[in-house]
């Protein structure tokens, strides 16, 4: 029997949400077969995680648009739980497992197996060890999950899913903390379920892994599908093209900048994962920049793009190793303090968590970094802070009625100008910006565009992370691409694509 | 080089959203929120001032006891150790820490303090002083350092300092027999020290006003207007020789005070005016965010408890002085007032946000409720469950109004 004259265990109809201001989603349709594993990929911010959300009740009906039909019947979630009683199951990339409790304990909990309130402990564990043995799975039900390694914890999570008995399971990113060996385990684990007739989807940057697991391909492209292939029609390369095909050169006017003298060089740095011993969030990782160049770091979530910056400003909780020169010297930077007296600004990504502190006022969150240089080592100087802070705002077009407004007042686009104004006022010969234009509008996106080109003009070298391909490539002078903590490819304006900056961070391709 | 054509959106007018301040309405009158929750605790304290003053009324005082000369020197007195503890209080509670051992910490600089009284009068006033330090310094390094939540640090603090009191003393109380360092606690200054020490502050807010104007000149800010200019001056001038000429009625302006008054604005000058004391709420506010800012937490962790320790040290000085002896069970339950002064001046627990005036004031209160009620002759066991009352309806009456806003 054909796909199409089956009814599919899962469809998806013109499924629209949007958020205040973005459309994340724009009428895709998506289906799924039982004992099918469907492939769902795209670029970062293309709709996936927003698409599953919708599927697992985590934005309820009816908070978006479109239908869903479970075996051909019409179904609307009002809630998680209710998804999960019709058999839905989604495993996000951040566990949900409360790490004090036991395997057997997360598996059931909230579902413990009781008599008059009181649960049947044997059975419990019974019925746990069951489930982790039809895995395969070498672990004690009695074992505290914080003692297990997060590959395991994610192993034990798929446990779960199916202690629900899960006729729809959906993996986010599985494999992003896994070790090859755990992998195979996973691909065994799903191969087997496969055959049990579960449907599942699987949504992965690792192309490689979903050609090799997957038996369709749907690609997400801005909130909206690309498209659908049988795995085995398709190639990486048109996987690739689908993901990025989109024109870049209209909202990026080309700036060809004036590039002066290699002022910042990093060699071998390292980060370690804080968390995992031995484990290389960033693995011997070297470039330089120029007076008045923007180098843009290309790669999808999770190839260690902030730690590299984090770690080289002395701000990573993990162990950092290598060698950083600026203007030729070297030098020791053991914390942001070091890295700020070195010249280095940065403005991170989240600004509500690391750059603002929301309740002070523009002026108190533009001085704080470069409070000292301002305004004498001790006592402040209200008067130099004020004249600052006003010039700034100017300077920057931060839209608010005085440097006094509270800084959570703002808009996204204004407070960032606020981070951003932040480290100018630290006076930086070397800026890093990390995800600058996340979550804000279109006007202010251009804004922060034309700011970047106009600091890279004065001589500021600038290294520019983004999850938005266009945007790297329409600033960047230089883009480097990181695939799991190793650069994999550098290119020049000249010789950048979509199409090649794309195969290089899904680790297709290598081209340093 | 390419010249950059003008980003289109470099000419867009400012969006009538964003112009929107935080403002609360009463009636026809739009006030700044931050300005009103001030103004409502100095509204408050006022209200509970004239309340006793009118409770106290009587056939031989037509015109209340309260707000009279003796009473207010009393109070101002009562005050005193409560206030010099919530400045450094607030200081902590800024920085996003809690101190629970000021109050043993009180009884053991006062026990140590008496104790040295045989070495002389400034080895006596210096020991409660470093005392409070090495305190606060090895809690504060316990936080710092060793990452023990503040809460369980100073926990143990509580208990554990009080236990030392009693190896030490004896369990015996322990007179104060310097004379001066009695006066400390009790005494008040001659009347034309009062008014010299007016004349003082006075000056310094007209210079400080001046140097503010100055400023902003300089930096080519528009200048506050003559009017209000005299305002912030002639204002608070008023209001301290009025002050002081009420307090020289009775004798003199009390010793205590003065301290008090002294540690206060040293607290505001720290709080407003230093990278220190910015620094705090940076910490307070969003620890993240100020560590990639370049700020060192662990050190200014440390340090605000050294100085809250120090300012326990000087509280110590005051109550051994006032009660005229270091008794093994002195300064009990004294860093639950502090910390009460605190929130009740808008202080928020979560760290980043609270005034030094605002804590005072909040002293003021507790201070005011405490005095009235003995004055008025309300049972003894009303009375915690007034201040109580008071503690949570303030805190319930400022969160109401923040969700509005």
């Amino acid at each position: 029997m054909s796909d199409s004259e089956r009814t599919p265990l899962l469809e998806m109809r013109d499924i629209t949400k949007t958020f205040p201001g973005v459309k994340a989603l724009d009428g895709v349709s998506f289906d799924l077969f039982a004992g099918e594993i469907h492939a769902l990929v795209g670029e970062n911010g293309a709709g996936k995680s927003t698409l599953m959300k919708v599927l697992g009740g985590v934005y309820p009906h009816p908070h978006y648009g479109g239908q869903i039909f479970l075996d051909g019947q019409q179904r609307s979630f009002a809630s998680v739980r209710d998804a999960e009683a019709a058999g839905i199951a989604i495993i996000f990339q951040e566990l949900s497992l409360i790490k004090e409790l036991t395997i057997g304990e997360n598996i059931y909990l909230g579902r413990e197996p009781q008599m008059f309130g009181v649960i049947r402990w044997h059975e419990l564990y019974h019925r746990a060890q069951d489930l982790l043995d039809r895995l395969h799975l070498t672990l004690d039900a009695h074992t505290q999950v914080v003692r297990l390694g997060i590959g395991q914890q994610q192993l034990v999570e798929i446990a779960k899913a199916l202690s629900h008995e899960a006729r729809i399971l959906v993996l986010d990113e599985p494999t992003a903390a896994l070790t090859d060996a755990e992998v195979e385990i996973l691909f065994g684990i799903l191969t087997n379920l496969r055959a049990r007739g579960v449907g599942m989807i699987y949504i992965s940057h690792k192309l490689d892994e979903v050609f090799r697991i997957s038996d369709r391909i749907t690609v997400l492209r801005d909130g909206r599908s690309v498209g659908t292939e049988l795995t085995n029609k398709l190639d990486e390369g048109a996987v690739i093209a689908r993901m990025v095909g989109r024109e870049v050169g209209e909202i990026f006017p080309k700036v060809d900048h004036l590039q002066g003298d290699v002022i910042f060089e990093v060699q071998h740095m390292t980060v370690e994962d804080p968390n995992v011993t031995g484990k290389k969030l960033v693995n011997d990782v070297s470039f330089s920049v120029r007076r008045g160049e923007v180098l843009g770091i290309a790669g999808l979530m999770g190839a260690g793009r902030s730690d590299l910056l984090m770690g080289i400003f002395g701000a990573h909780a993990g162990r950092t190793s290598g060698e950083i020169k600026i203007a030729g010297q070297r030098v020791r930077i053991t914390n942001p303090a070091d890295a700020i007296n070195q010249g280095i600004g940065f403005v991170t990504e989240d600004r509500k968590r690391f750059g603002l502190i929301l309740d002070q006022t523009i002026l108190n969150n533009m001085t704080l970094a470069g409070l000292k240089r301002l305004s004498g080592r001790f006592v402040t100087d209200l008067g130099a802070e004020s004249a600052a802070g006003e010039r700034a705002m100017k300077e920057l077009r931060v839209k608010a009625t005085s440097v006094f407004t509270i800084a959570g007042t703002l808009s996204g686009g204004n407070q960032q100008k606020v981070v951003l104004a932040k480290w100018l006022l630290t006076n930086p010969r070397i800026l890093f910006l990390d995800e600058p234009t996340r979550g804000i509008d279109v006007g202010a996106k251009q804004e922060i565009y034309g700011h970047i080109n106009r600091l890279a003009k004065t001589g500021i070298a600038i290294v520019l992370i983004s999850s938005e391909l266009p945007e790297v490539l329409g600033l960047s002078d230089r883009v480097l691409v990181l695939h799991e903590g190793h650069v994999t490819g550098e290119f020049t304006r000249a010789t950048a694509t979509p199409e090649k900056v794309m195969a290089c961070a899904t680790g297709h391709m290598k081209a340093a | 080089m390419v010249e950059r054509p003008p980003a289109t959106t470099d000419l867009a007018p400012v969006p009538e959203s964003a112009l929107i301040r935080a403002q609360t309405r009463i009636g026809r009158f739009k006030i700044p929120t931050e300005a009103l929750r001030a103004y409502t605790m100095m509204f408050a304290l006022i209200a509970i001032w004239l309340f006793f003053q009118w409770a106290t009324v009587d056939a031989r005082n037509p015109y209340g006891l309260f707000l009279s000369a003796v009473n207010f020197s009393k109070l101002m007195q009562q005050t005193a150790v409560t206030g010099v503890l919530a400045v450094g209080m607030l200081m902590v509670i800024v920085s996003g820490q809690i101190d629970l051992s000021v109050g043993s910490v009180v009884g053991l600089a006062g026990a140590v303090a008496a104790m040295s009284q045989g070495r002389g009068l400034i080895a006596t006033l210096v020991a409660a002083v470093v005392v409070g330090v090495c305190v606060g310094a090895l809690q504060g390094a316990l936080v710092a350092y060793v990452n023990v939540p503040a809460f369980i640090v100073t926990l143990g603090g509580l208990l554990a300092w009080r236990g030392v009191i009693f190896w030490l003393t004896k369990g015996a109380t322990i007179p104060v027999e310097i004379p001066f360092f009695r006066s400390l606690g009790r005494d008040m200054v001659m009347p034309q020290v009062g008014y010299v020490l007016a004349g003082l502050a006075i000056v310094a807010i007209l210079w400080s006003t001046i140097q503010r104007n100055r400023a902003r000149k300089r930096h080519g800010l528009t200048v506050v207007g003559l009017t209000s200019t005299m305002a912030r001056v002639v204002l608070p001038a008023i209001v301290i020789v009025t002050f002081v000429w009420l307090m020289n009625a009775q004798g003199g302006v009390p010793i205590p005070f003065i301290i008090m008054f002294a540690v206060a604005i040293i607290g505001a000058f720290l709080t407003r005016n230093t990278t220190f004391g910015r620094y705090l709420y940076a910490i307070g506010g969003n620890p993240e965010a100020a560590r990639l800012s370049g700020i060192n937490l662990r050190r200014h962790i440390l340090a605000v408890f050294s100085l809250m320790g120090a300012l326990v040290g000087i509280a110590a000085i005051l109550h051994t002085a006032r009660l005229s002896g270091a008794t093994p069970d002195a300064g009990t339950l004294m860093e639950l007032d502090a910390i009460a002064a605190c929130v009740i001046g808008g202080t928020s627990l979560m760290g980043g946000r609270g005034t030094v005036l605002g804590t005072v004031v909040g002293a003021l209160i507790m201070a005011s409720l405490d005095n009235g009620m003995n004055l008025v002759g309300v049972e003894s066991y009303v009375q915690p469950i007034v201040k109580g009352a008071v503690l949570v309806t303030a805190v319930g009456l400022d969160m109401a109004g923040r969700r509005k806003s």
